[in-house]
Protein backbone atom coordinates (compact mmCIF):
# COMPACT_ATOMS: atom_id res chain seq x y z
CA UNK A 1 0.00 0.00 0.00
CA UNK A 2 1.44 3.62 -0.68
CA UNK A 3 1.97 6.21 1.27
CA UNK A 4 -1.08 8.63 -0.21
CA UNK A 5 -3.41 6.12 0.09
CA UNK A 6 -2.92 5.44 3.45
CA UNK A 7 -2.41 9.71 4.63
CA UNK A 8 -5.63 9.39 2.43
CA UNK A 9 -7.47 6.11 4.53
CA UNK A 10 -6.12 8.57 7.68
CA UNK A 11 -8.03 11.32 6.15
CA UNK A 12 -10.76 10.12 5.25
CA UNK A 13 -11.20 8.68 8.90
CA UNK A 14 -10.60 12.10 10.31
CA UNK A 15 -13.42 13.29 8.71
CA UNK A 16 -16.08 10.99 9.57
CA UNK A 17 -14.91 11.11 13.45
CA UNK A 18 -15.27 14.88 13.30
CA UNK A 19 -18.19 14.54 11.44
CA UNK A 20 -19.71 11.85 13.11
CA UNK A 21 -18.93 13.96 16.33
CA UNK A 22 -20.62 17.13 15.46
CA UNK A 23 -24.12 15.71 14.57
CA UNK A 24 -23.81 14.10 17.95
CA UNK A 25 -22.80 17.44 19.78
CA UNK A 26 -25.99 18.51 18.16
CA UNK A 27 -28.24 16.06 19.59
CA UNK A 28 -26.73 16.23 22.46
CA UNK A 29 -27.27 20.10 22.37
CA UNK A 30 -31.07 19.57 21.60
CA UNK A 31 -31.82 17.05 24.68
CA UNK A 32 -29.55 18.72 26.86
CA UNK A 33 -31.71 22.13 26.23
CA UNK A 34 -34.96 19.84 27.22
CA UNK A 35 -33.42 18.39 30.14
CA UNK A 36 -32.16 21.81 31.25
CA UNK A 37 -35.60 23.37 31.31
CA UNK A 38 -37.65 20.60 32.67
CA UNK A 39 -34.85 20.13 35.41
CA UNK A 40 -35.21 23.74 36.41
CA UNK A 41 -38.74 24.00 36.31
CA UNK A 42 -39.26 20.78 38.66
CA UNK A 43 -36.41 21.92 40.67
CA UNK A 44 -38.36 25.25 41.00
CA UNK A 45 -41.58 23.84 40.81
CA UNK A 46 -41.80 20.36 42.75
CA UNK A 47 -41.26 22.39 46.48
CA UNK A 48 -44.76 24.18 45.91
CA UNK A 49 -46.82 21.46 45.11
CA UNK A 50 -48.78 19.89 47.37
CA UNK A 51 -52.56 18.02 47.52
CA UNK A 52 -53.61 21.36 48.89
CA UNK A 53 -52.36 22.99 45.88
CA UNK A 54 -53.90 20.55 43.25
CA UNK A 55 -56.92 21.05 44.16
CA UNK A 56 -57.17 24.38 45.62
CA UNK A 57 -58.99 27.34 43.94
CA UNK A 58 -56.89 30.69 44.04
CA UNK A 59 -56.85 32.31 47.17
CA UNK A 60 -56.09 35.99 48.70
CA UNK A 61 -52.01 36.19 49.12
CA UNK A 62 -51.24 34.37 52.21
CA UNK A 63 -53.88 32.23 52.60
CA UNK A 64 -52.57 29.01 50.25
CA UNK A 65 -54.72 28.50 47.27
CA UNK A 66 -54.22 26.54 44.21
CA UNK A 67 -54.66 25.72 40.62
CA UNK A 68 -57.79 22.65 40.91
CA UNK A 69 -59.78 24.43 39.27
CA UNK A 70 -57.14 25.66 36.59
CA UNK A 71 -56.46 21.98 36.14
CA UNK A 72 -59.96 20.81 35.27
CA UNK A 73 -60.82 23.94 33.61
CA UNK A 74 -58.00 23.06 31.27
CA UNK A 75 -59.48 19.48 30.59
CA UNK A 76 -62.93 20.61 30.07
CA UNK A 77 -61.38 23.25 27.10
CA UNK A 78 -59.23 20.39 25.74
CA UNK A 79 -62.06 18.19 25.62
CA UNK A 80 -64.10 20.56 24.14
CA UNK A 81 -61.78 21.74 21.34
CA UNK A 82 -60.97 17.84 20.39
CA UNK A 83 -64.45 17.15 19.92
CA UNK A 84 -64.81 20.07 18.12
CA UNK A 85 -61.16 19.84 15.98
CA UNK A 86 -60.58 16.57 15.57
CA UNK A 87 -63.28 15.35 14.06
CA UNK A 88 -62.89 18.40 11.34
CA UNK A 89 -59.62 18.32 11.21
CA UNK A 90 -58.88 14.61 10.32
CA UNK A 91 -62.43 14.99 7.79
CA UNK A 92 -60.36 18.33 5.70
CA UNK A 93 -57.22 15.72 5.89
CA UNK A 94 -58.85 13.19 4.62
CA UNK A 95 -60.88 15.28 1.65
CA UNK A 96 -57.17 16.85 1.12
CA UNK A 97 -56.00 13.16 0.65
CA UNK A 98 -58.47 11.55 -1.03
CA UNK A 99 -60.40 14.08 -3.47
CA UNK A 100 -57.61 17.33 -3.10
CA UNK A 101 -56.07 16.66 -6.37
CA UNK A 102 -58.35 19.73 -8.00
CA UNK A 103 -58.32 23.38 -8.02
CA UNK A 104 -60.55 23.08 -4.48
CA UNK A 105 -58.38 20.68 -2.89
CA UNK A 106 -55.16 23.16 -3.77
CA UNK A 107 -57.30 26.41 -2.55
CA UNK A 108 -58.33 24.54 0.78
CA UNK A 109 -54.51 23.34 1.39
CA UNK A 110 -53.33 27.10 0.73
CA UNK A 111 -55.65 28.50 3.15
CA UNK A 112 -54.84 25.64 5.90
CA UNK A 113 -51.23 25.92 5.94
CA UNK A 114 -52.23 29.39 5.80
CA UNK A 115 -54.40 29.13 9.29
CA UNK A 116 -50.99 27.36 10.82
CA UNK A 117 -49.49 30.54 10.49
CA UNK A 118 -52.01 33.16 12.15
CA UNK A 119 -51.09 34.07 15.16
CA UNK A 120 -52.52 32.31 18.44
CA UNK A 121 -53.71 35.94 19.52
CA UNK A 122 -55.95 36.64 16.42
CA UNK A 123 -57.48 33.64 16.77
CA UNK A 124 -58.40 34.50 20.39
CA UNK A 125 -59.57 38.43 18.75
CA UNK A 126 -61.67 36.60 16.39
CA UNK A 127 -63.66 34.12 18.17
CA UNK A 128 -63.80 37.11 21.03
CA UNK A 129 -65.56 39.27 18.19
CA UNK A 130 -67.60 36.46 16.78
CA UNK A 131 -68.64 34.83 20.51
CA UNK A 132 -67.63 36.81 23.29
CA UNK A 133 -69.00 39.60 22.54
CA UNK A 134 -72.61 38.65 21.19
CA UNK A 135 -72.60 36.17 24.45
CA UNK A 136 -71.96 39.43 26.51
CA UNK A 137 -69.29 37.09 28.33
CA UNK A 138 -66.37 35.15 28.36
CA UNK A 139 -67.01 31.46 28.29
CA UNK A 140 -65.35 28.03 28.37
CA UNK A 141 -67.58 27.15 25.16
CA UNK A 142 -65.49 30.40 23.11
CA UNK A 143 -61.90 29.25 24.90
CA UNK A 144 -62.69 25.52 23.35
CA UNK A 145 -63.50 26.84 19.97
CA UNK A 146 -60.48 29.19 19.87
CA UNK A 147 -58.49 26.38 20.94
CA UNK A 148 -60.32 24.15 18.06
CA UNK A 149 -59.57 26.43 15.26
CA UNK A 150 -55.70 26.06 16.46
CA UNK A 151 -55.72 22.38 16.15
CA UNK A 152 -58.28 22.13 13.16
CA UNK A 153 -55.01 22.87 10.41
CA UNK A 154 -52.67 20.94 12.14
CA UNK A 155 -54.88 17.83 12.74
CA UNK A 156 -55.72 18.50 8.33
CA UNK A 157 -52.17 18.18 7.15
CA UNK A 158 -50.85 15.70 9.56
CA UNK A 159 -53.34 13.63 8.12
CA UNK A 160 -53.28 14.08 4.97
CA UNK A 161 -49.70 13.69 4.71
CA UNK A 162 -50.44 10.31 6.92
CA UNK A 163 -53.08 9.31 4.51
CA UNK A 164 -51.02 9.87 1.71
CA UNK A 165 -48.46 7.57 3.11
CA UNK A 166 -51.15 4.55 3.08
CA UNK A 167 -49.91 2.76 -0.70
CA UNK A 168 -51.78 2.35 -3.21
CA UNK A 169 -51.79 -1.35 -3.76
CA UNK A 170 -54.15 -1.27 -0.31
CA UNK A 171 -56.38 1.32 -1.88
CA UNK A 172 -56.48 -1.07 -5.00
CA UNK A 173 -57.42 -4.31 -2.87
CA UNK A 174 -59.86 -2.67 -1.56
CA UNK A 175 -61.65 -1.75 -4.60
CA UNK A 176 -60.72 -4.82 -6.09
CA UNK A 177 -62.98 -6.70 -3.69
CA UNK A 178 -65.96 -4.58 -5.00
CA UNK A 179 -65.46 -1.80 -1.92
CA UNK A 180 -67.29 1.54 -2.69
CA UNK A 181 -64.81 4.31 -2.27
CA UNK A 182 -66.23 5.37 1.04
CA UNK A 183 -65.62 2.09 2.78
CA UNK A 184 -62.01 1.88 0.90
CA UNK A 185 -61.01 5.71 2.76
CA UNK A 186 -63.39 4.34 6.21
CA UNK A 187 -62.65 0.43 6.21
CA UNK A 188 -58.77 0.22 4.90
CA UNK A 189 -56.82 3.81 4.98
CA UNK A 190 -58.25 5.16 7.93
CA UNK A 191 -56.58 2.03 10.15
CA UNK A 192 -53.68 1.85 8.21
CA UNK A 193 -53.16 5.59 8.95
CA UNK A 194 -54.21 5.80 12.36
CA UNK A 195 -50.88 5.40 14.24
CA UNK A 196 -50.11 8.35 12.04
CA UNK A 197 -53.12 10.29 12.80
CA UNK A 198 -53.38 9.91 16.40
CA UNK A 199 -49.67 10.91 16.67
CA UNK A 200 -50.64 14.28 14.93
CA UNK A 201 -53.64 14.42 17.21
CA UNK A 202 -51.67 14.11 19.96
CA UNK A 203 -49.48 17.18 18.76
CA UNK A 204 -52.05 19.37 18.14
CA UNK A 205 -53.41 18.23 21.76
CA UNK A 206 -50.25 19.17 22.89
CA UNK A 207 -49.52 22.65 21.15
CA UNK A 208 -53.41 24.04 22.42
CA UNK A 209 -52.33 23.03 26.28
CA UNK A 210 -49.92 25.75 26.04
CA UNK A 211 -51.87 27.85 24.30
CA UNK A 212 -52.36 31.46 26.70
CA UNK A 213 -53.08 34.29 24.16
CA UNK A 214 -56.45 32.61 23.01
CA UNK A 215 -58.03 31.89 26.09
CA UNK A 216 -57.00 35.74 28.14
CA UNK A 217 -59.74 37.09 25.57
CA UNK A 218 -61.68 34.00 25.22
CA UNK A 219 -62.51 32.26 28.50
CA UNK A 220 -60.83 34.79 30.54
CA UNK A 221 -60.05 32.77 33.46
CA UNK A 222 -62.17 32.48 36.67
CA UNK A 223 -61.45 31.92 40.69
CA UNK A 224 -63.53 29.31 41.12
CA UNK A 225 -64.22 25.63 39.86
CA UNK A 226 -66.56 25.77 36.88
CA UNK A 227 -68.59 23.07 35.16
CA UNK A 228 -70.74 25.49 32.56
CA UNK A 229 -69.56 25.69 29.44
CA UNK A 230 -71.46 29.37 28.83
CA UNK A 231 -69.21 30.70 32.13
CA UNK A 232 -65.16 32.14 32.39
CA UNK A 233 -63.01 29.25 32.83
CA UNK A 234 -60.19 28.89 34.39
CA UNK A 235 -57.21 27.33 32.57
CA UNK A 236 -53.46 26.35 34.19
CA UNK A 237 -51.89 28.77 31.05
CA UNK A 238 -53.40 31.63 32.10
CA UNK A 239 -53.82 30.60 35.97
CA UNK A 240 -49.56 30.56 35.29
CA UNK A 241 -50.08 33.96 33.64
CA UNK A 242 -51.77 35.52 37.11
CA UNK A 243 -49.56 34.08 39.19
CA UNK A 244 -46.48 34.79 36.93
CA UNK A 245 -47.16 38.56 37.18
CA UNK A 246 -48.42 38.97 40.48
CA UNK A 247 -46.06 40.96 42.99
CA UNK A 248 -45.27 37.97 45.57
CA UNK A 249 -43.09 35.59 45.71
CA UNK A 250 -45.46 32.71 47.10
CA UNK A 251 -47.36 33.82 43.71
CA UNK A 252 -43.97 33.19 41.72
CA UNK A 253 -43.49 30.24 43.36
CA UNK A 254 -47.12 28.83 42.43
CA UNK A 255 -46.36 29.68 38.89
CA UNK A 256 -43.49 27.05 39.36
CA UNK A 257 -45.80 24.81 40.37
CA UNK A 258 -48.23 25.40 38.04
CA UNK A 259 -45.59 25.21 35.19
CA UNK A 260 -44.68 21.52 36.31
CA UNK A 261 -48.09 20.28 36.33
CA UNK A 262 -48.65 21.17 33.20
CA UNK A 263 -45.85 19.62 31.49
CA UNK A 264 -46.52 16.52 33.24
CA UNK A 265 -49.76 16.39 32.18
CA UNK A 266 -49.06 17.23 28.42
CA UNK A 267 -46.02 14.59 29.04
CA UNK A 268 -48.89 12.16 30.44
CA UNK A 269 -50.93 13.08 27.45
CA UNK A 270 -48.01 12.05 24.95
CA UNK A 271 -47.34 8.83 26.50
CA UNK A 272 -50.84 7.70 27.03
CA UNK A 273 -51.59 8.26 22.94
CA UNK A 274 -48.70 6.65 22.28
CA UNK A 275 -49.49 3.40 24.44
CA UNK A 276 -53.04 2.87 23.05
CA UNK A 277 -51.88 3.44 19.51
CA UNK A 278 -49.46 0.98 19.10
CA UNK A 279 -49.34 -0.87 15.89
CA UNK A 280 -51.85 -3.66 17.19
CA UNK A 281 -52.04 -6.17 14.58
CA UNK B 1 -47.17 -30.30 -14.03
CA UNK B 2 -48.08 -32.52 -11.11
CA UNK B 3 -50.34 -31.10 -8.50
CA UNK B 4 -50.84 -31.25 -4.57
CA UNK B 5 -53.98 -33.66 -5.13
CA UNK B 6 -53.90 -37.58 -6.98
CA UNK B 7 -56.29 -37.33 -9.68
CA UNK B 8 -58.00 -40.04 -8.65
CA UNK B 9 -59.18 -38.34 -5.60
CA UNK B 10 -61.18 -35.23 -6.34
CA UNK B 11 -60.72 -32.51 -4.06
CA UNK B 12 -63.45 -31.22 -2.07
CA UNK B 13 -65.86 -27.84 -3.33
CA UNK B 14 -62.91 -26.76 -6.01
CA UNK B 15 -63.54 -30.61 -7.59
CA UNK B 16 -66.85 -30.73 -6.88
CA UNK B 17 -67.90 -27.78 -8.81
CA UNK B 18 -66.13 -28.88 -12.14
CA UNK B 19 -69.06 -31.54 -12.15
CA UNK B 20 -67.20 -33.79 -14.39
CA UNK B 21 -66.39 -31.73 -17.32
CA UNK B 22 -62.69 -31.49 -18.70
CA UNK B 23 -63.27 -29.06 -21.05
CA UNK B 24 -60.14 -26.62 -20.15
CA UNK B 25 -57.80 -29.89 -19.78
CA UNK B 26 -57.14 -29.84 -23.68
CA UNK B 27 -58.49 -26.86 -25.24
CA UNK B 28 -56.88 -26.36 -28.87
CA UNK B 29 -57.75 -22.84 -29.38
CA UNK B 30 -58.61 -20.52 -31.19
CA UNK B 31 -61.49 -22.73 -32.17
CA UNK B 32 -63.18 -21.43 -28.97
CA UNK B 33 -65.92 -19.40 -31.06
CA UNK B 34 -68.37 -21.70 -30.79
CA UNK B 35 -68.38 -21.26 -27.39
CA UNK B 36 -69.50 -18.00 -25.70
CA UNK B 37 -66.30 -16.10 -24.38
CA UNK B 38 -66.25 -15.46 -20.88
CA UNK B 39 -64.58 -12.41 -21.57
CA UNK B 40 -64.40 -10.39 -25.33
CA UNK B 41 -62.59 -7.06 -26.49
CA UNK B 42 -63.06 -6.39 -29.25
CA UNK B 43 -61.17 -2.88 -30.91
CA UNK B 44 -60.06 -1.48 -27.28
CA UNK B 45 -57.86 1.36 -27.52
CA UNK B 46 -56.30 2.64 -24.02
CA UNK B 47 -55.05 6.03 -23.34
CA UNK B 48 -52.78 7.70 -20.30
CA UNK B 49 -53.60 10.77 -21.08
CA UNK B 50 -52.49 11.26 -24.68
CA UNK B 51 -49.97 8.72 -24.53
CA UNK B 52 -51.38 5.59 -26.16
CA UNK B 53 -50.97 2.61 -24.86
CA UNK B 54 -52.93 -0.32 -26.23
CA UNK B 55 -53.91 -0.32 -30.02
CA UNK B 56 -56.92 -2.25 -31.60
CA UNK B 57 -56.96 -5.00 -29.14
CA UNK B 58 -59.39 -7.51 -29.57
CA UNK B 59 -59.57 -11.34 -28.15
CA UNK B 60 -61.97 -14.06 -26.48
CA UNK B 61 -61.18 -15.69 -23.24
CA UNK B 62 -63.57 -18.70 -22.75
CA UNK B 63 -64.36 -19.96 -19.30
CA UNK B 64 -62.64 -21.97 -17.51
CA UNK B 65 -59.27 -21.65 -18.76
CA UNK B 66 -56.36 -19.93 -17.83
CA UNK B 67 -54.73 -17.26 -19.86
CA UNK B 68 -51.37 -16.07 -19.98
CA UNK B 69 -50.40 -12.56 -21.33
CA UNK B 70 -46.55 -12.33 -21.97
CA UNK B 71 -43.97 -9.61 -23.51
CA UNK B 72 -41.93 -7.22 -22.60
CA UNK B 73 -41.81 -4.30 -19.52
CA UNK B 74 -44.31 -2.01 -20.93
CA UNK B 75 -46.21 -3.82 -23.54
CA UNK B 76 -49.15 -3.34 -22.15
CA UNK B 77 -50.04 -5.88 -20.67
CA UNK B 78 -50.47 -5.24 -16.73
CA UNK B 79 -52.36 -2.00 -18.86
CA UNK B 80 -54.79 -4.16 -20.47
CA UNK B 81 -55.75 -6.91 -17.66
CA UNK B 82 -56.55 -3.66 -15.48
CA UNK B 83 -59.01 -2.42 -18.09
CA UNK B 84 -60.69 -5.73 -17.52
CA UNK B 85 -62.09 -4.98 -13.68
CA UNK B 86 -61.59 -1.14 -14.44
CA UNK B 87 -59.09 -0.81 -11.97
CA UNK B 88 -57.44 1.73 -14.22
CA UNK B 89 -60.38 4.05 -13.51
CA UNK B 90 -58.66 4.66 -10.65
CA UNK B 91 -55.76 6.47 -12.76
CA UNK B 92 -56.37 9.89 -13.10
CA UNK B 93 -56.67 10.99 -17.17
CA UNK B 94 -56.85 7.49 -18.23
CA UNK B 95 -59.24 6.70 -21.31
CA UNK B 96 -60.43 3.25 -22.84
CA UNK B 97 -62.54 3.08 -26.39
CA UNK B 98 -63.58 -0.40 -27.50
CA UNK B 99 -65.79 -3.21 -26.28
CA UNK B 100 -64.80 -5.40 -23.40
CA UNK B 101 -68.19 -7.75 -22.75
CA UNK B 102 -68.02 -10.21 -19.84
CA UNK B 103 -70.76 -12.62 -20.16
CA UNK B 104 -71.86 -10.53 -23.07
CA UNK B 105 -72.51 -7.21 -21.15
CA UNK B 106 -70.27 -3.98 -22.03
CA UNK B 107 -68.23 -3.21 -18.87
CA UNK B 108 -68.00 0.74 -20.04
CA UNK B 109 -70.91 0.88 -21.18
CA UNK B 110 -72.40 3.82 -18.96
CA UNK B 111 -74.34 2.70 -15.84
CA UNK B 112 -72.27 -0.42 -15.12
CA UNK B 113 -71.90 -0.65 -12.08
CA UNK B 114 -67.87 -0.92 -11.29
CA UNK B 115 -68.58 -2.36 -7.77
CA UNK B 116 -70.57 -5.11 -8.69
CA UNK B 117 -68.43 -5.77 -11.85
CA UNK B 118 -65.20 -5.72 -9.40
CA UNK B 119 -66.49 -8.02 -7.27
CA UNK B 120 -67.65 -10.76 -10.35
CA UNK B 121 -63.57 -10.13 -11.35
CA UNK B 122 -61.37 -10.66 -8.77
CA UNK B 123 -57.57 -9.43 -8.84
CA UNK B 124 -54.16 -10.63 -7.14
CA UNK B 125 -51.19 -8.13 -7.68
CA UNK B 126 -47.96 -8.42 -7.69
CA UNK B 127 -46.88 -7.17 -4.65
CA UNK B 128 -49.20 -9.25 -1.99
CA UNK B 129 -51.46 -6.14 -0.12
CA UNK B 130 -52.87 -7.76 2.56
CA UNK B 131 -54.90 -5.05 4.92
CA UNK B 132 -53.11 -4.14 8.45
CA UNK B 133 -55.79 -6.71 9.68
CA UNK B 134 -55.91 -10.23 11.47
CA UNK B 135 -55.56 -12.67 9.07
CA UNK B 136 -59.83 -13.76 9.44
CA UNK B 137 -60.03 -10.15 9.01
CA UNK B 138 -58.47 -9.92 5.38
CA UNK B 139 -60.59 -12.49 3.93
CA UNK B 140 -63.46 -11.38 5.80
CA UNK B 141 -63.64 -8.17 4.27
CA UNK B 142 -65.12 -8.84 0.76
CA UNK B 143 -67.45 -10.75 2.11
CA UNK B 144 -68.66 -7.61 4.75
CA UNK B 145 -68.70 -4.98 3.07
CA UNK B 146 -70.69 -6.85 -0.03
CA UNK B 147 -72.77 -8.06 2.90
CA UNK B 148 -73.03 -11.92 1.38
CA UNK B 149 -73.27 -13.85 4.50
CA UNK B 150 -75.68 -13.74 7.13
CA UNK B 151 -74.45 -14.92 10.38
CA UNK B 152 -71.28 -15.50 12.01
CA UNK B 153 -71.19 -19.20 11.69
CA UNK B 154 -71.76 -18.41 7.61
CA UNK B 155 -68.63 -15.84 7.80
CA UNK B 156 -66.39 -18.12 9.27
CA UNK B 157 -67.21 -21.35 7.56
CA UNK B 158 -66.68 -19.03 4.42
CA UNK B 159 -63.58 -18.09 5.40
CA UNK B 160 -62.25 -21.33 5.93
CA UNK B 161 -63.09 -22.33 2.39
CA UNK B 162 -61.19 -19.66 0.81
CA UNK B 163 -58.69 -20.16 2.70
CA UNK B 164 -58.43 -23.87 1.84
CA UNK B 165 -59.09 -23.02 -1.90
CA UNK B 166 -56.18 -21.02 -1.83
CA UNK B 167 -53.82 -24.15 0.22
CA UNK B 168 -53.13 -21.53 2.96
CA UNK B 169 -55.91 -23.32 5.75
CA UNK B 170 -53.29 -25.90 7.34
CA UNK B 171 -50.48 -22.97 8.06
CA UNK B 172 -52.85 -20.06 9.17
CA UNK B 173 -55.88 -22.13 10.94
CA UNK B 174 -54.07 -21.85 14.79
CA UNK B 175 -53.48 -17.91 13.70
CA UNK B 176 -56.17 -16.51 12.33
CA UNK B 177 -56.15 -14.07 14.49
CA UNK B 178 -52.86 -12.45 14.32
CA UNK B 179 -51.71 -9.81 12.11
CA UNK B 180 -51.44 -10.72 8.56
CA UNK B 181 -48.32 -9.01 8.07
CA UNK B 182 -46.87 -11.22 9.92
CA UNK B 183 -47.18 -14.23 7.02
CA UNK B 184 -44.05 -14.72 5.16
CA UNK B 185 -44.26 -13.28 1.23
CA UNK B 186 -45.58 -16.42 0.09
CA UNK B 187 -48.18 -16.65 2.48
CA UNK B 188 -49.43 -13.27 2.07
CA UNK B 189 -49.68 -13.66 -1.87
CA UNK B 190 -51.84 -16.58 -1.00
CA UNK B 191 -54.13 -14.84 1.60
CA UNK B 192 -54.59 -12.14 -1.45
CA UNK B 193 -55.55 -15.30 -3.52
CA UNK B 194 -58.15 -16.46 -0.55
CA UNK B 195 -59.09 -13.00 -0.20
CA UNK B 196 -59.94 -12.50 -4.02
CA UNK B 197 -62.00 -15.98 -3.81
CA UNK B 198 -63.72 -15.72 -0.63
CA UNK B 199 -66.07 -13.16 -2.73
CA UNK B 200 -66.42 -16.02 -5.28
CA UNK B 201 -65.60 -14.32 -7.83
CA UNK B 202 -65.64 -15.61 -11.93
CA UNK B 203 -62.87 -14.67 -13.24
CA UNK B 204 -59.58 -13.92 -11.20
CA UNK B 205 -56.79 -11.32 -12.56
CA UNK B 206 -53.23 -12.18 -11.26
CA UNK B 207 -50.70 -9.21 -12.06
CA UNK B 208 -47.68 -11.53 -11.76
CA UNK B 209 -48.36 -13.46 -8.80
CA UNK B 210 -45.07 -14.75 -8.36
CA UNK B 211 -42.57 -12.58 -9.05
CA UNK B 212 -41.94 -11.62 -5.73
CA UNK B 213 -42.03 -14.97 -4.46
CA UNK B 214 -38.99 -17.90 -3.69
CA UNK B 215 -39.27 -20.90 -5.98
CA UNK B 216 -41.20 -22.72 -3.43
CA UNK B 217 -43.75 -20.42 -2.95
CA UNK B 218 -44.27 -19.76 -6.38
CA UNK B 219 -44.53 -23.77 -7.17
CA UNK B 220 -47.27 -23.49 -4.58
CA UNK B 221 -48.93 -20.46 -6.61
CA UNK B 222 -48.49 -22.45 -10.03
CA UNK B 223 -50.42 -25.35 -8.42
CA UNK B 224 -53.26 -23.76 -6.79
CA UNK B 225 -53.82 -21.88 -10.41
CA UNK B 226 -54.46 -25.31 -11.72
CA UNK B 227 -56.24 -26.36 -9.36
CA UNK B 228 -58.57 -23.30 -9.49
CA UNK B 229 -58.94 -22.99 -13.07
CA UNK B 230 -61.73 -25.88 -12.48
CA UNK B 231 -63.66 -23.41 -11.03
CA UNK B 232 -62.58 -19.85 -12.37
CA UNK B 233 -61.71 -18.15 -15.44
CA UNK B 234 -57.81 -17.29 -14.83
CA UNK B 235 -55.90 -14.38 -16.39
CA UNK B 236 -52.49 -14.17 -15.61
CA UNK B 237 -49.56 -11.58 -16.60
CA UNK B 238 -45.84 -13.02 -15.79
CA UNK B 239 -42.49 -12.34 -17.00
CA UNK B 240 -41.31 -15.93 -16.60
CA UNK B 241 -42.07 -17.87 -19.69
CA UNK B 242 -41.69 -21.30 -18.15
CA UNK B 243 -44.51 -19.82 -16.08
CA UNK B 244 -46.63 -19.41 -18.63
CA UNK B 245 -45.80 -22.52 -20.37
CA UNK B 246 -46.43 -24.59 -17.24
CA UNK B 247 -49.98 -23.25 -16.26
CA UNK B 248 -51.37 -21.68 -18.78
CA UNK B 249 -53.63 -23.13 -21.41
CA UNK B 250 -53.18 -20.62 -23.93
CA UNK B 251 -51.13 -17.71 -24.60
CA UNK B 252 -51.22 -13.77 -25.86
CA UNK B 253 -47.85 -12.28 -26.47
CA UNK B 254 -47.84 -8.42 -26.50
CA UNK B 255 -45.90 -6.04 -27.74
CA UNK B 256 -45.49 -2.18 -27.89
CA UNK B 257 -49.28 -2.29 -27.00
CA UNK B 258 -50.38 -4.33 -29.79
CA UNK B 259 -51.40 -8.04 -29.25
CA UNK B 260 -49.24 -9.81 -31.72
CA UNK B 261 -50.24 -13.30 -31.18
CA UNK B 262 -53.01 -15.46 -29.36
CA UNK B 263 -53.04 -19.38 -29.38
CA UNK B 264 -52.98 -22.13 -27.45
CA UNK B 265 -49.88 -22.21 -24.99
CA UNK B 266 -48.35 -25.41 -26.95
CA UNK B 267 -48.28 -23.96 -30.35
CA UNK B 268 -47.15 -20.31 -28.58
CA UNK B 269 -44.36 -22.32 -27.44
CA UNK B 270 -43.39 -25.01 -30.07
CA UNK B 271 -44.64 -23.39 -33.39
CA UNK B 272 -45.61 -19.85 -33.08
CA UNK B 273 -46.99 -18.56 -35.99
CA UNK B 274 -45.30 -14.42 -35.85
CA UNK B 275 -41.76 -14.51 -35.69
CA UNK B 276 -41.60 -11.70 -33.28
CA UNK B 277 -43.28 -14.14 -31.12
CA UNK B 278 -40.75 -16.54 -31.83
CA UNK B 279 -37.63 -14.16 -31.18
CA UNK B 280 -39.29 -12.88 -28.02
CA UNK B 281 -39.96 -16.97 -26.42
CA UNK B 282 -35.77 -17.80 -28.04
CA UNK B 283 -34.56 -15.03 -25.79
CA UNK B 284 -33.60 -12.90 -29.04
CA UNK B 285 -34.97 -9.66 -27.42
CA UNK B 286 -37.01 -8.50 -23.99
Amino acid sequence: MSEVSVSGKNFRRVVNTLMTSLTAACAFFVVATLVIILGYIAIRGVTSISWQFLIDTPKPVGEGGGIGNAIVGSFIMMLLSSVVGLPLGIAVGVYLAEFGDGWMGNIVRFVTDTLTGVPSIIVGIFIYTLIVLPMGRASALAGGIALALIMIPIVARTTEEMIRLVPTSLREGALALGAPQWRVTLGVVLPAASSGIATGAMLAIARISGETAPLLFTALGSRFYNYYLDKPMSSLTVQIYNYAIGPYDVEHKMAWAATLVLMALILAINIAVRFFTRQKV
Amino acid sequence: MSTTTPASVPKPRVGDARAGEHQSENVKQPAASEVQAKISVRNLDFFYGRAQALYNLSLDIPERVVMAFIGPSGCGKSTFLRTLNRMNDTIPGTRAVGQVEIDGRDIYAPGTDVVELRRKVGMVFQKSNPFPKSIFDNVAYGLRINRMTTSKGELQEKVEQALTDAALWPEVKDRLKTSALGLSGGQQQRLCIARALAVQPEVVLMDEPASALDPMATQKIEELIVELKQQYTIVIVTHNMQQAARVSDQTAFFWLGKLIEINSTEKVFTNPDEKLTEDYITGRFG
